[in-house]
């Protein structure tokens, strides 16, 4: 680059301060002005939604009323790998619906908003939609640590959450929906599963949060109850990826099967030197929980091939819906993109909604609530239920191998959907834990 | 860099001239800041408030940091920490205020069956929140009280701090049936038996913060413009002499560290009842550097600077990202930068007379050198 071009370009600078000056009150002004400007709704063109006969075209004309609607999930920083293609499942499903004519004859109006992958931006960003957009409903979250930073605000202010991930249970707050699985739709399905195979020394490795550790802690009660116990337990921090000594210490302990709740990164590490230290899974299976289609591209297919993982829904899950479904998906967002299960249940929380505002009649909180109540829907993954009283769904449990191409296989299916049972209630030797954790 | 040792050239703020600039910029201007954010309450939506509420507590360890960085020139790149240690103390006293006696639901998860004995005096108010400013205080003291004794300056100094950022992050997220580990601490219902959430609640918190920032911005005011500060800035300026002088820097460097960190345990207090969550991610490198950026913009070495930096910033931050949540992030990198090439001395640098002035590399002879150092690809 020439100087002299260059000296130009920076004398004009000084002039330029004023507009910087002016550019930043402008901001100060957005940031605490009474109205920010609401992200534009999802835009409806480029939307491949299918069979979309009758879209309706109403002109500004008559300037139909709309339904606010958040999405809140971290399009930014760590967690933004995974919570993307959440966003997309939701911002899909709310695009089918406004094709087919919205809900209640009304569009849904989008408001997006950026977790940032840190929780007390979650509690930001969760109290700007409810107060100032006054949203009718949120669909967010990932991490069980935002899904608690947006509690508190949720309940104070009475609003909705649908929540798409399966998590450790031991909650069920009157404003959340969880259209993820809770422990006795995964975790305890997977341990009895292993059991009833013949395996009886289990190892346990996860993430240092709270996640892991709880379904750990439920783990143990489970395996104490059936005469076992864990022939190992360990934690690293998210993020960690020198896998080599704890691999060291499975093989001295020698387990039948690696229970994994490792989360995000640390699976790309731990698969990859498994591999490396000439560990197959027929050496030694493992069995994870947050391993998904989306997790597997980022591992490598042939660093996970045959290994376990426990879901309620695969993209190879066989159901009419289900092809429409990836179809409409890989149609919006590309070809290679994959599905998974906290895409499905993003994406079929939005229809749930959607069935009790229109059951109730109502946008209202109270109302949507009390509509809700046995609300089914034909999911990807087979029919959902919206249980009576803790806001959870029922769903098929579904125990995958994972193929050569990413993909995984079903080996196994709890046959019907599994109600949620997110306190354990129904087993015995998990007596005692409702009272400790409220 | 020009030394401003006496008060009214250190917050000199506006371009009038002679002794009226000096009340102008000492008083007028931080009184009409006050005076705007004393309105409020009164013009902006109940989230706005709470938002404002929020910076403002950003805005006093901005103060705290200023008061070391701008005046007695260590850059501290872990005041995240000593803001986290405030706003955990505070969070301890009421996660067990609210679990009304029981045992706090995240030792529960992480298989504790009773209260830590270092938690226990947390319930009581009159322990936990002189706690905010002693702990991090003492933190500060002991680590600066090291490091200031092996005569660590500058870069070096900067580093340890955020090493220091760095481990007690990750400690705090290792620690999880003590600390609440990657989550933090949430959910709270009550303080001092009021609803944490209601409307009042949240006004009252509001004022408090900006009493307390008021407080916050005296008592610099008062020290810069003391003995005491002018032999911070003579230490900024040259450190040498000042110990050739009789004076014992890493005495007055530990005291003003332990001071400045103490102020950043108050700001994290005020914090976490209003935002309902404190957590590690509070600690880490990137907010602590975000910090030194909040000073950086507003004006390094003016005390109104760092208010009005960490205020626009955050405010910068939370209005780019609700108006494009997608790429938010590019517009923030650009407004940084160009804050750095632009405006060096920051917004309150602008507001100089001097200050308006075409900063120094621009002038002819100098910008060719100053493309040189910037440009890899130029030569020399």
């Amino acid at each position: 680059m020439s100087v002299p071009y260059l000296s130009k370009a920076l004398g004009s600078l000084t002039s330029n301060t004023l507009k910087l000056l002016a550019g930043l009150g402008l901001i100060l002004a957005v940031a605490c002005g009474s109205e920010a400007p609401a992200a534009p709704a999802s835009a409806p063109q480029g939307s491949a939604a299918p069979a979309a006969a009758a879209v309706e075209s109403a002109p500004a004309a008559e300037e139909p009323e709309t339904i606010k609607v958040g999405i809140l999930h971290s399009l930014s920083g760590t967690m933004s790998i995974s919570e993307t293609a959440v966003h997309d499942a939701e911002l899909l499903a709310i695009d089918e619906i406004n094709a087919a004519g919205g809900v209640m004859g009304k569009q849904l109006e989008v408001v997006i908003e950026d977790g940032a992958s840190d929780w007390p931006t979650f509690a930001e960003k969760a109290r700007k939609l409810l107060q100032e957009d006054q949203v009718a409903v949120v669909f967010g979250g990932w991490t069980s640590a935002s899904r608690k930073a947006m509690l508190p605000v949720f309940e104070a202010n009475d609003g909705l959450l649908f929540y798409p991930v399966q998590y450790e249970g031991l909650e069920t707050s009157p404003n959340i929906f969880y259209t993820g699985a809770t422990t006795n739709q995964q975790i305890v399905p997977a341990v009895e599963y292993l059991l009833n195979e013949g395996k009886t020394k289990f190892y346990l490795l996860g993430s240092d949060y709270v996640f892991p550790r709880t379904s750990n802690l439920i783990i143990n009660k489970q395996l104490e109850a059936a005469g076992l116990e864990a022939v190992g337990e360990e934690y690293t921090p998210l993020g960690h990826t020198e896998y080599s000594t704890v691999i060291s210490k499975i093989r001295a302990a020698d387990p039948d099967i690696v229970f994994n709740t490792l989360n995000g990164d640390s699976n790309v590490a731990f698969f990859k030197q498994l591999r490396d230290a000439g560990i197959s899974a027929e050496d030694l299976p493992t069995i994870s929980v947050s391993v998904a289609e989306e997790e597997i591209t980022g591992i490598g297919a042939d660093n996970i091939t045959d290994h376990l993982v426990a879901w309620n829904y695969f993209q190879t899950t066989d159901t009419p819906e289900n092809a429409k479904f990836v179809q409409a998906f890989q149609a919006k967002y590309g070809e290679n993109r994959v599905t998974d299960d906290p895409i499905e249940a993003g994406y079929f929380g939005v229809y749930l909604w959607k069935a009790a505002v229109e059951k109730a009649g109502s946008t209202d909180v109270a109302a949507v609530k009390e509509a809700a109540k046995g609300i089914t829907f034909a999911a990807p993954g087979g029919m959902v239920t919206i249980h009576n009283e803790n806001q959870h769904v029922s769903k098929t449990v579904r125990i995958g191998k994972v193929r050569g191409d990413g993909q995984i296989d079903e080996i196994w299916n709890s046959g019907a959907p599994v109600s949620p049972d997110p306190y354990l209630d129904s087993y015995e030797w998990a007596s005692g834990l409702r009272e400790l954790a409220q | 860099m020009i030394s401003r040792l006496s008060i009214p050239n250190a917050v000199k703020g506006l371009p009038v001239p002679g002794w009226l600039g000096d009340v102008a910029s000492v008083w007028l201007a931080p009184a009409l800041v006050l005076a705007a954010l004393m309105a409020a309450p009164l013009l902006l939506s109940d989230f706005r408030v709470a938002l404002l509420g929020k910076f403002l507590t950003f805005a006093i360890l901005a103060v705290s940091l200023n008061l070391i960085w701008g005046y007695a020139g260590m850059l501290s790149l872990g005041h995240g920490v000593f803001f986290g240690l405030g706003g955990y103390a505070m969070a301890m006293f009421l996660k067990l205020e609210s679990a009304g006696g029981k045992l706090p639901d995240f030792m529960f998860w992480s298989g504790l069956t009773e209260l830590p004995f270092f938690w226990a005096p947390f319930q009581y108010a009159w322990f936990a929140i002189p706690m905010t400013f002693v702990v991090p205080a003492a933190l500060a003291g002991g680590l600066g009280y090291l490091v200031f004794r092996s005569r660590i300056t500058g870069v070096y100094f900067a580093l340890i701090t955020q090493a220091l950022a760095l481990i007690v992050s990750i400690l705090f997220i290792g620690q999880q049936p003590y600390t609440g580990g990657t989550n933090g601490i949430t959910n709270y219902t009550t303080i001092f038996g009021y609803a944490i959430n209601s409307p009042t609640t949240q006004t009252v918190l509001y004022y408090a913060t900006l009493a307390t920032l008021a407080l916050t911005y005296l008592l610099c005011a008062w020290l810069i413009a003391s003995r005491f500060g002018r032999l911070l800035v003579a230490m900024r300026d040259d450190e040498n002499r000042v110990r050739f002088s009789g004076y014992n820097p890493a005495a007055l460097k530990t005291i003003v560290f332990a001071l400045s960190a103490g102020i950043a345990g108050v700001a994290g207090a005020l914090f976490t009842p209003q935002v309902g969550i404190i957590s590690p991610t509070m600690m880490g490198i990137v907010p602590s550097i975000e910090i030194a950026i909040w000073v950086a913009v507003g004006g390094r070495g003016v005390l109104l600077g760092a208010i009005v930096g960490a205020i626009l910033v955050n405010g910068a931050k939370s209005g780019l990202s609700e108006s494009f949540p997608a790429i938010w992030q590019y517009f923030l990198g650009l407004l940084f930068i160009g804050a750095v090439l632009v405006f060096p001395s920051g917004i309150m640098g602008l507001l100089r007379v001097e200050g308006w002035r075409r900063p120094e590399w621009l002038s002819a002879d100098r910008l060719p050198r100053f493309a040189a150092r910037v440009l890899p690809g130029v030569k020399r």
